[in-house]
This record gives structure tokens, C-alpha cells and sequence, in this order.
């Protein structure tokens, strides 16, 4: 028979079961996917590996290091960055599907739905961020493992159990942060391809100037657009839990403090817009 | 394509077998409605109405608005001007509560072909806020109900299209919904799959009083809607049942097709006394006595003859008597 209020939850929860819902859909699609496991976790190992391996001997190390007990390889200052690569592909691959699913059909059916849209913002930012934290805490542990077979020098990273949490809280707002950005991206495109040249112009070079991969030292106008981006904030806030905060504030390693509220305020700036964009295109009717 | 023995307006049909609520008000009330795409005049002034329990058709060629008309009503579109009424709430004011109330299937699929039937089925059950106990029991009736049960587990793109419209359906029909909208639902589907599609939809029209209303350009799914709006250019060109519709034009149709029918069209034209329709590589004509006139044209011009046919009037017809253009054409012109 018809659907009475009785045999629907409350409206403050829909939203709620909708965004699990979609986000339970994500991770499905993910494990039925093997080859997206594959892209968003080995990539990253092998640039780590070989990137590592390759530029040892060039590598300067920032300031910051001196205070470490031994000095800093290249393999161990990328290992942060990578755990935010693993993240920024993660988040790539669940946005992109956005497209997918409006070219599928798919979405339709979720935007005649008696929810608000945010739904879909929401249920997206959360399933990217479950798989990201996921991947980049994998790897996070499983690389320092890598000394042992010879393909990763050994690193000085040092967490309890108490920093261990604290860093996957840390990965878990860097995933909002970039799985929002994503969706900012992906919603208004009709086509991957677009989505992959934004990914080439914006978001791999946000990614290399945010202090992952080079210190960046070298120049004045570099380490300025380092400072500008949000996505350094990220990097440096996981440097730092990862060394038990014993690191020294540095013009290129900024405060715990100060990554955290920037890293939190981008999170908030992009999901607050993401939410924005998708509610705009009908004001008229969705609206209640 | 066989006629359901059905009332056709809630007004017909005795009390006591609708439920009490809302008996009087139709199931969809659409009153002066217009919409724009920049100078493009998609729909011009459509009226007209839905009474529950009906199998209603929107019948139009490509670029008609049906389209338009179907995003409107399933609250994807917002409305730019006129009144629509779903089960007697606001479509602008009441979006919310009137989503409850609609399933839609529309023409591309919007189930998940990654995920099995029952995971598609689950989605979208909590998406609309269906309490978990309920959910499961839908489900279970909906999968007997469509012979998916054993199905429930298999992944949706592995299915055939047939199997797939049915899980289409189900979703939509998982909510209870009171009007249930299917936009061209027979899309890419083979003549059995296409029936098999059809009697599901007749047959869950028996077991709950769902109205349903459904975009079509094919003519055999138009002959079983109980109820019919023809639509071109955006306007309303005629209303009613499918039999009202062909029983409105008099006389038969005489198709004939000849070697050159342009050098035929003057003396079949004075011959029959009617001026020829072409269409494809045909001449068309409505007269009164077709039988007749198929003597008089095999006597005449037999050897020029390739092929001749008598008929009794159909859509089409109305269709191309209303319009002066063929329904199945699809002039090239479009929605968007």
C-alpha cells in the first residue's frame, strides 16, 4: 500500500540513512573494482620506491631536520606526502564517478528522491573519505615495513597508539578536505576527460607544491605559492604527528595549530561550496 | 495490444473499492503550464488531468515535450509558470512531500550495474527513508512479484535488458508510490521483453490503485493506456481514451504504394476524390468506403500498383490529421 509517514524515518535521519547509503554503494563499487585498488595504492608505492631510490643523492634537507637524531633520507621526507598522494588519488577516483553516474542514469533517480542534495555531497565525502583514510593509514604502515625488504631506507618516524589516532583523524580531514575539492570539480563537468585535465593543471601541481615532494627552499616566489596552498597545511600536519611533535616550527613546517585550522577551514570552505553548487541549479523546487 | 476491462475515472468506479483518502482529488492536475529553454518554447500552455488508478499516456513525437513534461512532473525541472497538482499537493510549495509519493523510471537506467539487484533495491530504499524491517519486506515482494527472487544476487549489468527494466521498476515501485512515471520504459527492450514489461505494469495497476503515467512515441503502447494526451510542439492537440480518439475520424485509411508515386499522385487524387498523405514511400488516404476505393485504384492503375492496404483509422492517423505530420517520424527536432 501506499507509503504512510509511519513506514519512512524521520527527516532528520534520511539524510543520514541516504548519505550511507550512497557512500555503502562507493565502497561496493570500489572492492568489485580491483584495478582502482591497484591505481590508488600502487602508484604511489612505486613513486615512493623509485623516487626515493632515484633522488637520494640531490636531496637537500630543510632546516627542520638538523634536529633529527640522523639525517633526513629523501625516501623518509617523501613518506608524509605520499600518504597524501594515496589521498588525492582516492579522492580523484570518487569524484570522477559523479560524472559517470549523471552520464549512467544513475543520479537522476537520486535527485528525484524525496532527500535534499546534499545527500550526494555528503555521501560522497564520506565514502572517499572511509577509502582514503583506509589506503593512506595502509600505507602508512606498511611502509615503513619496506626497510626490511631493502626498498625503503629506515625511517625515524616515531607514533604511539595515541599519535597513531591522532594521525588518522589528521589523514581523515585532508580526505574531506580533498574529496570535497574533488566534487567541486567534478559536479558541474560532463565528461572525464575534462576532469582529468583539471586534474594535470591544478591538482597534481597542488599536490608537488605543497611541500610532499620537494622542500622548495630554493626560491622566493616557490616558497611562496607552498605557503599559499591549503594543501601544504595538510602535508606538514602529518609530518609533524608522524614525528611525535618533536619537530621545530620552520618557515617551511608550519605550527600544529596553524595546520589544523587551515586544513579544517578548507575542508569546511569546500564542502560548504560543494553543497552550495549542487542545491543551485533548482532553487525553485528542491527547496523545503 | 489488449484493453484492460477497467473503469477508467475514479469517478466511475464504486466507492469502496478505492481507498477512502483522497478519492476526489485527481492524481495529477496540470493547468497552463508552460516552459522555456532560452527562446525555445518546449511546452505551451498544457492542461490537463490524471484520475487515480489510471494508465495514462503521453504520446508524441521526438521534440513534443514529453520529455520536458515527464522532468517537470518528477520534479527535475522547476516549473516557470501554470499549476501542477500531484495527488493534490503543490508541485513548487509541496516538492518534498510530492517526491514521497512518485516513483520514476526513466528512460535511461538509473540502476547501478556494479552493484546486484538486492544492493540497487537497498540503496535506494534508504535513500528515500525506507525503515530497514519494511525495506526487506518490500523487497521480498516486489522480487517475487517480478520473478527476480533468484536474481536478488546477481550483479545488475550482467542481467538482460528485460531483467534489467524489471529491477527499473521495482526501485520505483519500492516506496509504495501513489503515481508511478515511466518515460519511454520500453526503450531498447525486444517485442517479449517489451510485453513481459507491460503485464507487470498492468498487473501491479490490479494489485494497488497505482496511477501510472508513461511517455511513449510507439503506437502499440498508446493502443493500451487507458487514457491518452497527444502532444506536439510543445501544445496539447487532443485527450481522451485510445477507442474515443479513432473512433473521432470517419472512414478508413487506403494506403498505397506505387512504382513512381509522384507521377500517380494526380490521378490516384482524382480517382479517390481525398488528397494523399505521403508518407515514407507511400501515398495515404482517408475515405469514407477504402474497400471501394481499392477497386477503383487496382482497376485503374493495377500495373503501377506495388502495394495497397485498407485499415481502419489508428493513432497514427489522428495523429497526422491533427498535425498534417507523421507520429513515428521524429522531425529532428528536439527537446532540449
Amino acid at each position: 500500500m501506499s507509503a504512510t509517514p509511519d513506514s519512512t524515518i524521520p527527516s532528520s535521519n534520511v539524510i543520514w540513512s541516504g548519505a550511507t547509503a550512497l557512500a555503502g554503494r562507493e565502497l561496493i563499487r570500489f572492492l568489485r573494482q580491483r584495478t582502482r585498488i591497484v591505481g590508488a595504492i600502487g602508484q604511489p608505492i612505486i613513486f615512493w620506491v623509485l623516487f626515493g631510490a632515484g633522488l637520494r643523492g640531490s636531496f637537500q634537507a630543510p632546516d627542520w631536520a638538523r634536529e633529527l637524531e640522523q639525517p633526513l633520507s629523501y625516501q623518509e621526507y617523501f613518506f608524509p606526502g605520499i600518504a597524501v598522494l594515496i589521498v588525492m588519488f582516492t579522492a580523484i577516483f570518487s569524484t570522477i564517478s559523479i560524472i559517470e553516474d549523471r552520464r549512467e542514469g544513475f543520479l537522476q533517480g537520486v535527485l528525484a528522491a524525496p532527500v535534499p542534495r546534499s545527500v550526494i555531497v555528503l555521501g560522497k565525502v564520506l565514502g572517499g573519505t572511509v577509502l582514503a583514510v583506509v589506503q593512506a593509514g595502509l600505507f602508512l604502515l606498511v611502509g615503513p615495513l619496506l626497510s626490511h625488504i631493502g626498498l625503503s631506507p629506515g625511517l625515524q618516524v616515531s607514533a604511539d597508539a595515541g599519535q597513531v589516532v591522532l594521525a588518522a583523524l589528521f589523514l581523515m580531514l585532508v580526505a574531506v578536505e580533498l574529496t570535497a575539492l574533488g566534487f567541486l570539480i567534478a559536479w558541474p563537468m560532463n565528461s572525464t576527460q575534462g576532469f582529468h585535465a583539471i586534474m594535470s593543471i591544478f591538482l597534481m601541481p597542488m599536490w608537488l607544491l605543497s611541500g610532499a615532494f620537494f622542500p622548495g627552499g630554493g626560491s622566493d616566489w616557490l616558497s611562496w605559492v607552498i605557503r599559499l596552498n591549503p594543501l601544504t597545511y595538510g602535508v606538514a600536519g602529518l609530518r609533524r604527528l608522524l614525528y611525535a611533535g618533536q619537530l621545530p616550527v620552520t618557515d617551511s613546517l608550519p605550527s600544529m595549530p596553524v595546520c589544523l585550522a587551515v586544513t579544517v577551514l578548507f575542508a569546511a570552505l569546500c564542502f560548504v561550496a560543494s553543497v552550495a553548487l549542487v542545491s543551485r541549479p533548482a532553487t525553485h523546487n528542491v527547496t523545503s | 495490444m489488449k484493453f484492460l476491462d477497467k473503469p477508467v475515472t475514479a469517478i466511475s468506479h464504486p466507492a469502496a473499492e478505492i481507498p477512502a483518502m483522497n478519492t476526489t482529488t485527481p492524481a495529477l492536475a496540470v493547468s497552463h503550464v508552460d516552459h522555456h529553454y532560452r527562446s525555445h518554447q518546449a511546452l505551451d500552455d498544457v492542461c490537463f488531468q490524471v484520475e487515480r488508478g489510471t494508465l495514462f499516456g503521453l504520446l508524441g513525437p521526438n521534440g513534443s515535450g514529453k520529455t520536458t513534461l515527464f522532468r517537470l512532473l518528477a520534479t527535475l525541472l522547476p516549473l516557470q509558470s501554470g499549476t501542477v497538482q500531484v495527488c493534490g499537493l503543490d508541485l513548487k510549495s509541496q516538492s518534498a512531500d510530492i517526491r514521497r509519493r512518485l516513483g520514476v523510471t526513466f528512460q535511461s537506467p538509473a540502476v547501478d550495474p556494479r552493484l546486484t539487484v538486492e544492493e540497487n533495491l537497498r540503496c535506494h530504499g534508504r535513500i528515500y527513508g525506507i525503515r530497514s524491517g519494511d525495506l526487506w519486506r518490500r523487497m521480498d515482494e516486489l522480487l517475487q512479484q517480478f520473478t527476480l527472487a533468484d536474481r536478488r544476487r546477481s550483479i545488475v549489468g550482467d542481467l538482460s535488458g528485460g531483467l534489467r527494466r524489471r529491477v527499473e521498476l521495482a526501485k520505483g515501485l519500492l516506496h509504495s508510490p501513489e503515481l508511478l512515471l515511466l518515460d519511454e520504459p520500453s526503450t531498447g527492450l525486444d517485442p517479449v521483453a517489451r510485453r513481459q514489461f507491460w503485464d507487470l505494469i498492468r498487473e501491479q495497476q490490479q494489485r494497488t490503485p497505482t496511477t501510472v503515467v508513461v511517455t511513449t512515441h510507439l503506437m502499440e503502447e498508446a493502443e493500451g493506456c487507458e487514457q491518452l494526451l497527444l502532444l506536439d510542439k510543445g501544445r496539447v492537440i487532443r485527450h481522451g481514451s485510445p477507442q474515443e480518439l479513432q473512433q473521432s475520424l470517419s472512414g478508413q485509411r487506403l494506403t498505397v504504394r506505387t512504382r513512381d508515386n509522384a507521377a500517380c499522385r494526380p490521378q490516384l487524387e482524382a480517382l479517390l476524390n481525398a488528397t494523399a498523405r505521403p508518407i515514407a514511400d507511400r501515398l495515404c488516404f482517408r475515405i469514407d468506403n477504402a474497400a471501394q476505393g481499392l477497386q477503383q485504384v487496382m482497376s485503374e492503375l493495377g500495373t503501377q500498383v506495388v502495394a495497397a492496404e485498407v485499415a481502419q483509422p489508428t493513432l497514427e492517423d489522428v495523429f497526422l490529421e491533427t498535425t498534417g505530420r507523421q507520429l513515428s517520424a521524429g522531425d529532428g527536432e528536439s527537446a532540449e
